[in-house]
C-alpha cells in the first residue's frame, strides 16, 4: 500500500474553482515586490485531494484504529463531544482580539478550566497560554528564576533533574539560561537523596520531577525532597507528564511542588494530531502567582477578562500571539465536565488497574519488569535483556514486529538507564481483552525470536514500508519534492 | 463510567490476576497523608448531551459578527473538504511519527507540507511546523544566533512596525539567554523601515535583521533594500511574512541579490479557523547550509530495506531527546493537526487560488479604505502600497467607537494606540476576500453614524 505525491497527480491548468474567490484585477502591485514565477503548489481537483488525503490517513495507525501503549504519552481515547462542541461556529469565527465583549461564552470556559485544573492540582493559580508542554516547562523555569530574581538572589542558575528524565527537561533549562546538574536513581526506582543533598546548594535554582517518575514508579520520599530543596533554597517544579497516574488521588500542589505543568493532550484528553497542537496549562504555588504568564482569564462579578501586563507587572511575560491553544483548551474543558468530580478519580484508578494487570500478566509469561518490586503507576518498564541476550532480539525488534500483529509500539529505549526497555502504558480505556491480545502478541513474539530470530529483524512486513533507512535519510537529505 | 470500558466482573478477574483486593490497593506505595479525598471544587460530570447545550449556549452567545480585524490572524474561506478530513481519527488521533512505519500517512502529508512551504518562500528546507507565528519568531531569532558564527554579539535589530505581540514573545523567550533586541523605527510617512535607520549600525557586529514583510500596519517594506544592506553587514536576514501574500509577493528567497536566511511566520491563514486565537502553527524554512540549526521536526525522503521510498523524521540529532541540554530548542511537538489542514487547503487552492485570495483581499482592502476615508474625520495614515491591511486616523480615540461598532454587529479593526501611541487615534483594519461590497458599505454606514453620534454628543 503506498500514496503517490500529491504533486504527482498534478496536471497544468486543472484547480478546484468552487474554492476560487473572484477578482476584478489584478492588485497593483510595484514591479519590484512582485512575484515573477508561481510557486509549485499541485493542480488538483477538489476529488483527487480529498481522495489523496483520506488514503495517506489510512496508511496511519490511531486511537481510533489501533491498541497505542505508548509509555509517557497518554493515547487515551479522544471523546468525539470534544472536538464537535470546540468547533461551535460562535467559538471557530471569533476573532482573538475583538472586543471582550463578544468573548464571554469562550472566556467563561477558560476562567472555569482555570478554576478546575486548580483543583486537580492543588496549586494556587493557573495560566493556560503555554502551547504545548515544552513551552509549559519553559514557563515554568523562566517563573522559578525570575522569582530568584525578584528576591536578588541571581546567581541560582543550576536545574536539577534525575538521570530519568525527559529530555526536555534539560532542553529547557538551557533555554532558560540555566545549566543542568543530574543525580541518579537508586535501585528500586526512587531518588538518591544523598546524591541530592550533595548536589544542593547556594547555587541551585530548583529541581525538576515526575512523579510518578518516568521508571513508572512512585517517589515514596517526596515530601522528604521537598523539604531538602526548600530548604536549600530551590523550588520544586512538577513535570505533568504522569499526571494521569495520580488525577484525583493525590496532587502536586500537596506533595509540595511550587510549579506544574500539564499536558492536556495526555491527560485530558485533547488529541495528539500525528504530533500537535499540544497545550501545556501552567500552575503555580503562592510564591509564584505573581510571574505566571500571561495573558489569564480573570473574573469581575459576572465579567471575564484577560489579565495582562498591567494586572500581573512581574509576569514572565507573553509565549503566544493571543492565549494559547484555546481550541485544544475547549477540547480539555469538555472532557473535564463530561468526567465531573468522580469521573477524575476513575481515570487514574482504571489507568493503574490496566497498567498493574498488564504488567502482572506479561510477569506471568516470562517476561521481566525493570523494578519488580514495586507497584505498577499507569506505565511500567519490561527490560528485554535477556532475550537480547538469548535470542538476540532487542527491544527495537519487539517494537517493530508488534506493528506486525496490530499493536503500536511501546516507547523503547526511554528512560535511557534500564537496558532494551520497552515502556508500556494502556491507559483506562482500553478493554481488558486489548490486553489480553498485547500479552498473547509479545509471547508470540518472544517464540519466533527463539524458533526465526532473522524474521524479527526484517520486522514490520505488513505496513505500508518495512525499516527505513534513517542514516540515508540524514545524509542524503531530500527535505522537499522538487519538479523535474 | 465514562470512557471507562471494564465490566464488574472485568475489574474483580483483573484484581484477582494483580493479587489485590481492590482499586484503592494499587496506590498503596503513596503515603497515606498525601491522598486527597474528595474535589470538591469541581462539579458533577455531565451528559454529552448536557455538555453540548451548554456549549451550544456559550458559543451562541459569542454570536457572529461581521469581522474587520487582521493583526496577525485572517478570516480566509476555508473549504468545507479540510476539516472532514482532519478529523479523521487516523489523523486526529495518531501520536507523533516517531514509529515511521506505522506513521507513513502523516509524515508524507509533512514531506507534502515541507516542499509546498519551501517552494512558497523561495527557500531550500522546511521544517514541520512550530507552535505559531510568535513564538516562530523567537525561534528564528535564536537560530540566527546560532547559524551567524561571524557574529559574536547576538544583537537583533526588529523594526517597530513588527507586530507588537511577536516583540513581547521574542522577550520572554530569548529574555533569558543574553540575547540582545534592538527596535528600529518606523517612517512616519510610509509607516515601513527605512534603510537610514538601518545606517546607524554600520561597521557594528549585528547578528540578524528581522524583516515583517507586509508589516504590521499592512505597509509592504523595501525588502530588497533592507536584504542587501543587512547582508553588507554581516547580518543574517530574517523575513516575517504571511503565507496567503507569497502568492503575489516577491518570495523571501529572491530578496536582494542572495535572498533572506531564515523566513517564518504564521500560518493561520492556511485553512486553519480563527478559533478565538489558536490551535494555529508558525512555519519556518531556510537555506540548507542552515538546515542543522532548525529547531523543530524535520521530515526526509529515503527508503525502506526493499528499497521502496518512504518517509522518516531527520536530523534528530538536534533534538532534545537525543541532544538534551544542548539541543536547539526544548520543542518536540509541531502543530502537526493544523499543517495537515494548511497542506490539503494549500492543494485545494493551488498557486492560481491562492493568487485570487491574496489578489481579492487587497482588492477588498483598497475597497475598504476608500469606503471609510469618504466619512468626515477618517483619514488613511501611511501612503505606501499595502496588502490586506491599513491604519486609518480617527477624529477621536478608537476605543469607545470600536464597542459602539460592536453593538452594531462590527468588529471594527484593532485599537493600535496601546502599542503605538505617537499615532493617536489609529485604528488598524482589515479586509479579506470573505468580505463583501456589501459588508465593506454596512462598515461604512455604521461608522458613520457611530462618528456622527459621538460628535453630536
Amino acid at each position: 500500500m503506498s500514496e503517490k505525491l500529491i504533486f504527482e497527480h498534478s496536471a497544468p491548468g486543472r484547480s478546484a474553482t468552487a474554492q476560487y474567490p473572484e477578482v476584478a484585477a489584478e492588485a497593483a502591485i510595484p514591479e519590484a515586490l512582485r512575484r515573477r514565477t508561481p510557486p509549485a503548489l499541485p493542480e488538483v481537483s477538489e476529488l483527487q485531494a480529498v481522495r489523496h488525503y483520506t488514503r495517506l490517513s489510512q496508511l496511519n495507525f490511531s486511537i481510533d484504529t489501533h491498541f497505542y501503549p505508548l509509555g509517557s504519552c497518554t493515547m487515551k481515547y479522544n471523546p468525539r463531544a470534544c472536538n464537535a462542541y470546540a468547533m461551535l461556529p460562535g467559538f471557530l469565527q471569533r476573532h482573538p482580539l475583538a472586543p471582550e465583549s463578544t468573548g464571554q461564552g469562550v472566556m467563561q470556559c477558560l476562567w472555569e478550566l482555570q478554576e478546575m485544573l486548580k483543583a486537580v492540582t492543588g496549586m494556587r493559580g493557573v495560566s493556560l497560554t503555554p502551547m504545548a508542554g515544552a513551552q509549559g516547562e519553559f514557563a515554568g523555569v523562566a517563573m522559578i528564576r525570575a522569582y530568584h530574581r525578584a528576591r536578588g538572589d541571581d546567581t541560582r542558575r543550576e536545574i536539577i533533574v534525575p538521570d530519568a528524565a525527559h529530555g526536555t527537561n534539560p532542553a529547557t533549562a538551557t533555554m532558560c539560561g540555566c545549566s543542568v546538574r543530574e543525580i541518579p536513581s537508586l535501585p528500586d526506582g526512587d531518588i538518591d537523596l544523598d546524591a541530592l543533598r550533595a548536589q544542593l546548594g547556594p547555587q541551585t535554582a530548583g529541581i525538576m520531577l515526575t512523579n510518578p517518575s518516568t521508571l513508572g514508579v512512585f517517589e515514596r520520599r517526596i515530601r522528604e525532597v521537598a523539604d531538602i530543596v526548600h530548604k536549600a533554597g530551590g523550588l520544586l517544579y512538577y513535570d505533568g507528564a504522569n499526571l494521569n497516574a495520580i488525577l484525583g488521588k493525590v496532587r502536586p500542589g500537596d506533595m509540595g511542588f511550587d510549579v506544574i505543568h500539564m499536558n492536556l493532550h495526555k491527560t485530558f484528553s485533547t488529541p495528539h494530531g500525528g504530533g500537535g497542537p499540544g497545550s501545556g496549562a501552567v500552575g503555580v504555588s503562592e510564591r509564584l502567582l505573581p510571574y505566571l504568564p500571561v495573558p489569564v482569564v480573570g473574573r469581575e462579578g459576572e465579567r471575564f477578562r484577560w489579565l495582562d501586563e498591567r494586572d500581573l507587572p512581574q509576569t514572565i511575560g507573553r509565549l503566544s500571539a493571543f492565549a494559547g491553544n484555546t481550541g485544544v483548551l475547549l477540547r480539555a474543558y469538555v472532557y473535564m465536565r463530561m468526567l465531573g468530580r468522580e469521573g477524575m478519580h476513575r481515570v487514574s484508578g482504571f489507568a493503574v488497574l490496566n497498567s498493574n494487570y498488564l504488567m502482572a500478566r506479561l510477569r506471568k509469561a516470562g517476561f521481566e519488569p525493570a523494578y519488580p518490586g514495586r507497584r505498577a503507576s499507569h506505565e511500567f518498564i519490561l527490560t528485554l535483556r535477556r532475550e537480547a541476550r538469548e535470542f538476540g532480539a532487542t527491544a527495537m525488534d519487539f517494537a517493530k514486529r508488534l506493528l506486525d500483529y496490530g499493536y503500536h509500539a511501546p516507547t523503547t529505549y526511554f528512560p535511557l538507564l534500564v537496558p532494551e526497555c520497552l515502556l508500556i502504558e494502556p491507559t483506562e480505556t482500553e478493554a481488558r481483552a486489548e490486553l489480553d491480545g498485547f500479552v498473547e502478541a509479545m509471547s508470540a513474539i518472544r517464540q519466533e525470536a527463539q524458533t526465526e530470530p532473522d524474521k524479527l529483524k526484517g520486522a514490520p512486513y505488513t505496513l505500508p514500508v518495512r525499516r527505513l533507512d534513517d542514516v540515508r535519510a540524514a545524509r542524503q537529505l531530500d527535505l522537499a519534492w522538487r519538479a523535474a | 463510567m465514562p470512557f471507562i470500558p471494564h465490566t464488574a466482573n472485568d475489574i474483580r478477574e483483573m484484581l484477582a490476576v494483580i493479587g489485590v483486593p481492590d482499586i484503592d490497593a494499587l496506590f498503596d506505595e503513596i503515603p497515606r497523608e498525601l491522598r486527597c479525598e474528595v474535589l470538591e471544587s469541581i462539579p458533577a460530570g455531565l451528559t454529552e448531551m448536557e455538555v453540548g447545550r451548554l456549549m451550544e449556549e456559550r458559543a451562541t452567545r459569542d454570536g457572529r459578527r461581521l469581522n474587520f480585524i487582521g493583526a496577525g490572524a485572517y478570516e480566509h474561506h476555508i473549504p468545507a473538504a479540510i476539516w472532514a478530513i482532519v478529523a479523521r481519527g487516523e489523523f486526529y488521533s495518531a501520536y507523533t511519527p516517531y514509529q515511521a512505519e506505522a506513521s507513513q500517512g502523516t509524515l508524507q502529508l509533512l514531506y507534502e507540507f515541507q516542499s509546498m512551504m519551501t517552494s512558497l518562500t523561495g527557500m531550500q528546507a522546511s521544517n514541520a511546523s512550530l507552535y505559531d507565528g510568535a513564538s516562530a519568531v523567537a525561534e528564528a531569532c535564536l537560530m540566527a544566533v546560532r547559524a551567524n558564527r561571524r557574529s559574536k554579539s547576538a544583537r537583533i535589530l526588529v523594526p517597530a512596525a513588527l507586530n507588537p505581540v511577536y516583540r513581547a514573545v521574542l522577550a520572554s523567550i530569548t529574555g533569558n539567554q543574553d540575547v540582545s533586541v534592538e527596535v528600529l523605527p518606523y517612517d512616519a510617512r510610509g509607516g515601513h523601515l527605512s534603510t537610514a535607520a538601518l545606517e546607524k549600525y554600520r561597521g557594528e557586529d549585528v547578528t540578524a535583521l528581522v524583516i515583517q514583510q507586509p508589516n504590521f500596519f499592512g505597509t509592504l517594506e523595501d525588502v530588497d533594500a533592507l536584504t542587501d544592506l543587512a547582508h553588507a553587514e554581516g547580518m543574517l536576514v530574517i523575513a516575517v511574512v504571511n503565507p496567503t501574500s507569497l502568492a503575489v509577493l516577491k518570495p523571501p528567497g529572491e530578496w536582494g541579490s542572495k535572498g533572506v536566511d531564515i523566513v517564518c511566520g504564521e500560518g493561520q491563514p492556511l485553512g486553519v479557523p480563527l478559533s478565538s486565537g489558536g490551535p494555529y502553527f508558525g512555519f519556518m524554512t531556510t537555506r540548507m547550509e542552515h538546515v542543522r540549526q532548525m529547531p523543530g521536526r524535520i521530515v526526509g525522503r529515503t527508503v525502506d530495506l526493499d528499497g521502496k521510498p518512504g518517509y522518516t523524521l531527520t536530523l534528530q540529532a538536534r533534538e532534545q531527546h537525543i541532544r538534551r541540554s544542548k539541543a536547539t530548542s526544548n520543542i518536540c511537538t509541531n502543530q502537526g493537526l493544523l499543517v495537515t489542514a494548511a497542506t490539503i487547503y494549500l492543494a485545494l487552492l493551488g498557486a492560481k487560488g491562492l493568487a485570487q485570495v491574496a489578489n481579492a483581499s487587497i482588492e477588498r482592502t483598497a475597497q475598504l479604505v476608500a469606503a471609510l476615508t469618504r466619512i468626515r474625520g477618517v483619514h488613511a495614515v501611511f501612503d505606501r502600497p499595502r496588502f490586506n491591511e491599513a491604519v486609518l486616523q480617527l477624529d477621536r480615540p478608537v476605543a469607545p467607537v470600536l464597542e459602539a461598532l460592536t453593538a452594531r454587529g462590527i468588529v471594527g479593526g484593532y485599537d493600535l494606540a496601546p502599542h503605538y501611541p505617537a499615532l493617536g487615534c489609529a485604528l488598524l483594519v482589515c479586509a479579506t476576500e470573505t468580505r463583501t461590497a456589501a459588508d465593506i458599505d454596512a462598515y461604512a454606514r455604521a461608522l458613520a453614524e457611530v462618528l456622527d453620534e459621538a460628535a453630536a454628543a
